[in-house]
């Protein structure tokens, strides 16, 4: 008989703080299984046979949400969605009534969307469910699951068919944009922080949260010289237009004329630099047509480890004793 | 706590230099023929069969890797299990001759799930397992092609496989149990 | 009703028997007696003038499932409180001399505390228009103290015609001191913890602004200002420095903002949001000081009572507010006793005397003095315990302290020589009724 590799699985999923290297490699290299599984005959496990997964989204979010719905379903699980749009979520009815109702179904895990900072946290540690919690985005606080396949993504890029048990010691990351609304932005902060990165954020300083001192990045609001500085990869987020209504900044073409990644600025960007965005992308304003569609550019890729990387984290929050079987 | 060497180093050598001549043996020659070790020493095994097979008739000892976690049954009640990675051969398993590889043989569950993941793979032409160790104790109605050694145990005996590779000798023991209450 | 307390330490920590007799002390001194009378053994206890909170939500009339005056009134008694001054965020908004003369006569109807309704200043606090300021303070409620708490009067011409009106009829603007449009959507203090958890950052200068602006005003109207809340160490340089041009200013500070830090938010929980948010250790500390120094003249409980489901839900669709009477002397223990900052005779100063003073409340100034009104409270401060959800006697339970190890316990309160708890337990509001 073999002995199996026993480790323990995730309670939860709630915020890349929660990972050490350690773990958030572990998560990396499980993906690389599942990412091969999409290229077999059947793209299919039965790890999660008999299991529910509820997709809680309170906030409308389709590509997370199929995405999620995807990887449960290749690990055999059943999927029940609930999206706030046309149900009584949009009638006031409360995230404790919503989750008692689906747990009430006999749900195994929860998958939450929510536009309340901390939503996850809270349903986590309410009591209110026994399910496991995976945090699909909450509010300006975290998307784990985004974080972690940026960094998949990051990595398969970098070592290619080596990346399996690598962290990513001495990648040097740029982010660029409304780092103070973004929730990509603090679980990519963290993440690649714990994995080894040196982040350096590129925003107006209206767009950079008052705190910022406290992270473990270096901050600056000039973008040509960030690119100057040769990063190894350069992440452009997206900018909402209603931003500059609150007179985070003047105009859309001030924003893109000072941060938006311009068919110039990426001319000069060192060949081996890779372009990535969460999306969905404003093409135009933080990022021209020709930089989102180039070589440089792991925007897909980042969609198809979206996938891989939801297997891997559903797989480790369902399977095992942790997740109260 | 009793510990009794079974299969020393010579021994395990022999047994799956054996196998590597019957397996040829009973395949009529070595085409079309893919040996897929479950991890991890499954796959060590694997690999030293694979040489064998080469150096008996070169090319036929394809060697690949086939990993049963997410196929399990007992994935629910147990600590979470870390897959590890599932390697096939270039020419793929459609139409070959599959021969699953392990260290023990016990209840059959582990050879249950390898047939399901490898239903999930292709369609092999047929598939035959080769253990170095069958103990008995079969739950299911599965049973080896090739055989190191049949080892009658009892239930709260322990079989140990230590392999070069990994734990840096060749060996094969029985640790006897004070309590019968653990049995696998 | 005659009651003899026996062996109470006051705060200047002499020791001595007190005689109550028809609401007032009339004996004072060693080896009193008196037949009939209820007595109180008081060895061990510290004796303290009946606390006065100069900020409390009752919320009756309008939202009696968090709280009303009868259980406010019942949770100030077992915090030690004899008088309290009831917010004017009620519905409808006590901005009429008709409302704030309901909520008096609900309060003396049950007699627990004192209760004194505090007058919007504009109506519907809606930040518009003037109040009927002379109606409320001419009505039987007598009201000093006015204020849109919970909403700031922002506009400074209005602010400064409010400094200057009520003026006219001895009263105080007590202003809740945020910068709308710095705040909008704020959730937690700005700053390191905010930017962590993704939370609307609450800046200081909001607060700090207004109260700047504030001062200005109030020293051109030569008013009296009264800054609810102070929660920031700037806010209490503001009043420093006001104070020191000889400005009528007071302020007040907050229990939990003399304990609790931003770090409170960590974990979400909703108990922790309150407006103003939870600061920084380095204003804590400030504001420990402050209150220590008289810069900052009284502790007010901003006692918020909220239902379950305004709590249990996610941070920034939370209410805010935490309810405080029942804590509250036991925090100023914890926070300035224990550490040397106040001694006890500075407690009754900070949590009676002077929030009498700026509530024109009489029948405080002379305590323990034969012939003053007996309002006083019995503490014990040498025991120590988890405050736990049985010591929260109103009618919600949004406590920040729920589980903490908390010093200090109420044995005894007297509303003009009625007892409202004794044996540290609320008393029955019949009996109390009856006096």
């Amino acid at each position: 008989m073999t002995p199996a590799t026993h480790d323990a699985g995730l309670r939860n999923l709630l915020s890349v703080r929660d990972l050490d290297a350690a773990a958030a490699v572990r998560i990396l290299d499980l993906a690389e299984d599942m990412a091969e599984v999409a290229t077999r005959e059947v793209p299919k496990l039965p790890a999660l046979r008999g299991r529910t997964v509820a997709n809680l989204f309170f906030e409308d979010s389709t590509r997370t949400r199929l995405s999620f719905e995807a990887a449960a379903k290749r690990l055999s699980a059943d999927v029940i969605t609930f999206s706030a749009k046309g149900s009584s979520v949009s009638k006031g009815e409360s995230l404790k009534d919503t989750a008692q109702t689906i747990a009430a179904m006999g749900v195994d895990a929860v998958v939450l969307r929510h536009s309340a900072s901390g939503a996850a946290r809270v349903l986590a540690d309410s009591g209110w469910i026994d399910a496991a919690v995976v945090n699909a985005g909450d509010g300006t606080h975290e998307h784990p699951t985004q974080g972690l396949l940026d960094a998949f993504a990051m990595r398969k890029r970098r070592h290619a068919d080596a990346s399996r048990g690598r962290d990513l010691a001495g990648l040097r990351v740029t982010i660029v944009g409304d780092i103070l609304h973004s929730r990509v932005a603090r679980s990519n902060v963290w993440l690649l922080h714990t994995l080894g990165a040196e982040v350096h954020l590129v925003a107006p300083r209206t767009l950079l949260p008052a705190g910022v001192g406290a992270w473990p990045v270096t901050t600056s609001s000039d973008l040509d010289a960030a690119i100057a500085d040769e990063p190894d990869v350069l992440m452009m987020l997206r900018i909402q237009s209603e931003r500059m209504h609150a007179a985070y900044f003047p105009h859309e073409r001030e924003y893109s004329r000072q941060w938006g990644l311009t068919d110039e600025r990426f001319g000069r960007l060192p060949a081996g630099t890779m372009v990535m965005h969460p999306g969905p992308m404003n093409r135009g304003l933080e990022i021209s047509a020709k930089a989102a569609d180039s070589d440089a550019s792991v925007i897909l890729d980042q969609v198809t480890s979206g996938v891989s990387i939801r297997m891997a984290v559903l797989y480790l929050v369902l399977s095992g004793a942790a997740a109260g079987a | 706590m009793l510990t009794r060497t079974v299969l020393q180093q010579a021994d395990i050598t022999r047994a799956l230099s054996r196998i590597a001549h019957e397996i040829l043996e009973s395949n009529r020659g070595g085409a079309d023929l893919v040996l897929l070790g479950i991890p991890t020493r499954g796959v060590m095994l694997a690999e030293r069969i694979g040489r064998v097979l080469d150096e008996l008739e070169p090319g036929s000892g394809t060697v690949g890797a086939l990993d049963v976690t997410m196929y399990r049954d007992d994935l629910r009640g147990k600590p979470t299990r870390t897959p590890q990675p599932t390697r096939v051969p270039p020419g793929g398993i459609d139409g070959k001759t599959v021969v699953l590889v392990d260290d023990v043989l016990y209840s059959g569950r582990t050879i249950r799930a390898a047939l399901d993941a490898l239903n999930d793979l292709g369609r092999p032409r047929a598939v035959r397992l080769a253990v170095l160790v069958d103990r008995g104790h079969r739950e299911l109605p599965i049973r080896a092609d090739f055989v190191g050694k049949n080892l009658p145990t009892a239930m709260a005996e322990r079989i140990n496989v230590t392999l070069r590779e990994l734990d840096g000798e060749d060996a094969v023991t029985i640790v006897g149990r004070h309590s019968a209450e653990e049995t696998r | 009703m005659s009651v003899l307390i026996t062996g109470a330490a006051l705060p200047d920590g002499s020791v001595t028997d007190l005689r109550i007799d028809g609401g007032v002390i009339v004996e004072v001194g060693a080896g009193l007696s008196a037949a009939k009378a209820t007595r109180i053994d008081a060895d061990g206890l510290r004796a303290l003038p009946g606390l006065v909170d100069l900020h409390t939500h009752l919320r009756e009339p309008g939202f009696e499932q968090s709280e009303t005056v009868l259980t406010g009134s019942r949770a100030a008694a077992a915090g030690g409180y004899t008088a309290v001054h009831a917010m004017a965020n009620t519905s409808p908004v006590q901005d009429t001399a008709g409302v704030v003369e309901q909520v008096q006569s609900l309060g003396e109807q049950h007699g627990y505390v004192t209760v004194r309704p505090v007058g919007a200043v504009t109506v519907g606090l809606a930040g518009e228009r003037l109040s009927e300021i002379g109606a409320m303070a001419r009505s039987r409620a007598g009201v000093r103290v006015f204020s849109d708490d919970g909403k700031c009067v922002h506009d400074a011409l209005l602010m400064r015609r409010a400094l200057e009106y009520v003026s006219g009829f001895d009263g105080v603007v007590a202003q809740h001191a945020q910068e709308p449009r710095l705040t909008e959507g704020a959730q937690l203090n700005e700053g390191v913890v905010s930017a962590e958890l993704g939370l609307a950052g609450w800046p200081a200068v909001a607060e700090e602004a207004i109260i700047a602006r504030d001062v200005l005003l109030a020293e051109a109207a030569d008013a009296r200002l009264h800054i609810c809340h102070v929660s920031t160490a700037g806010s209490a340089e503001l009043v420093r420095w006001a104070k020191a041009r000889g400005v009528r200013v007071t302020a007040e500070v907050t229990p939990h903002h003399l304990l609790l830090t931003e770090d409170a938010a960590r974990g979400y929980d909703a108990r922790f949001k309150v407006n103003p948010p939870l600061r920084r250790d380095e204003d804590v500390q400030a504001l420990r000081a402050a209150l220590a120094d008289g810069t900052i003249d009284v502790v007010a409980t901003d006692h918020a009572p909220h239902p379950i489901e305004s709590k249990e839900c996610a941070w920034q669709e939370a209410s805010f507010g935490m309810v405080g009477l029942e804590s509250a002397l036991s925090i100023v223990q914890q926070t300035m006793v224990d550490t040397g900052l106040l001694d006890w005779a500075g407690v009754a100063r900070v949590m009676s005397r002077v929030p009498a003073e700026i509530g024109r409340l009489a029948g405080y100034d002379a305590p323990f003095s034969v012939g003053s009104p007996a309002h006083l409270t019995l503490y014990d401060p040498a025991v120590s315990a988890p405050f736990d959800v049985g010591r929260l006697r109103g009618l919600s339970v949004n406590s920040p302290y729920l589980g903490r190890e908390l010093p200090g316990r109420v044995i005894a309160t007297l509303h003009r020589g009625v007892p409202t708890v004794l044996d540290g337990e609320l008393r029955d509001p019949e009996e109390v009724a009856r006096g």
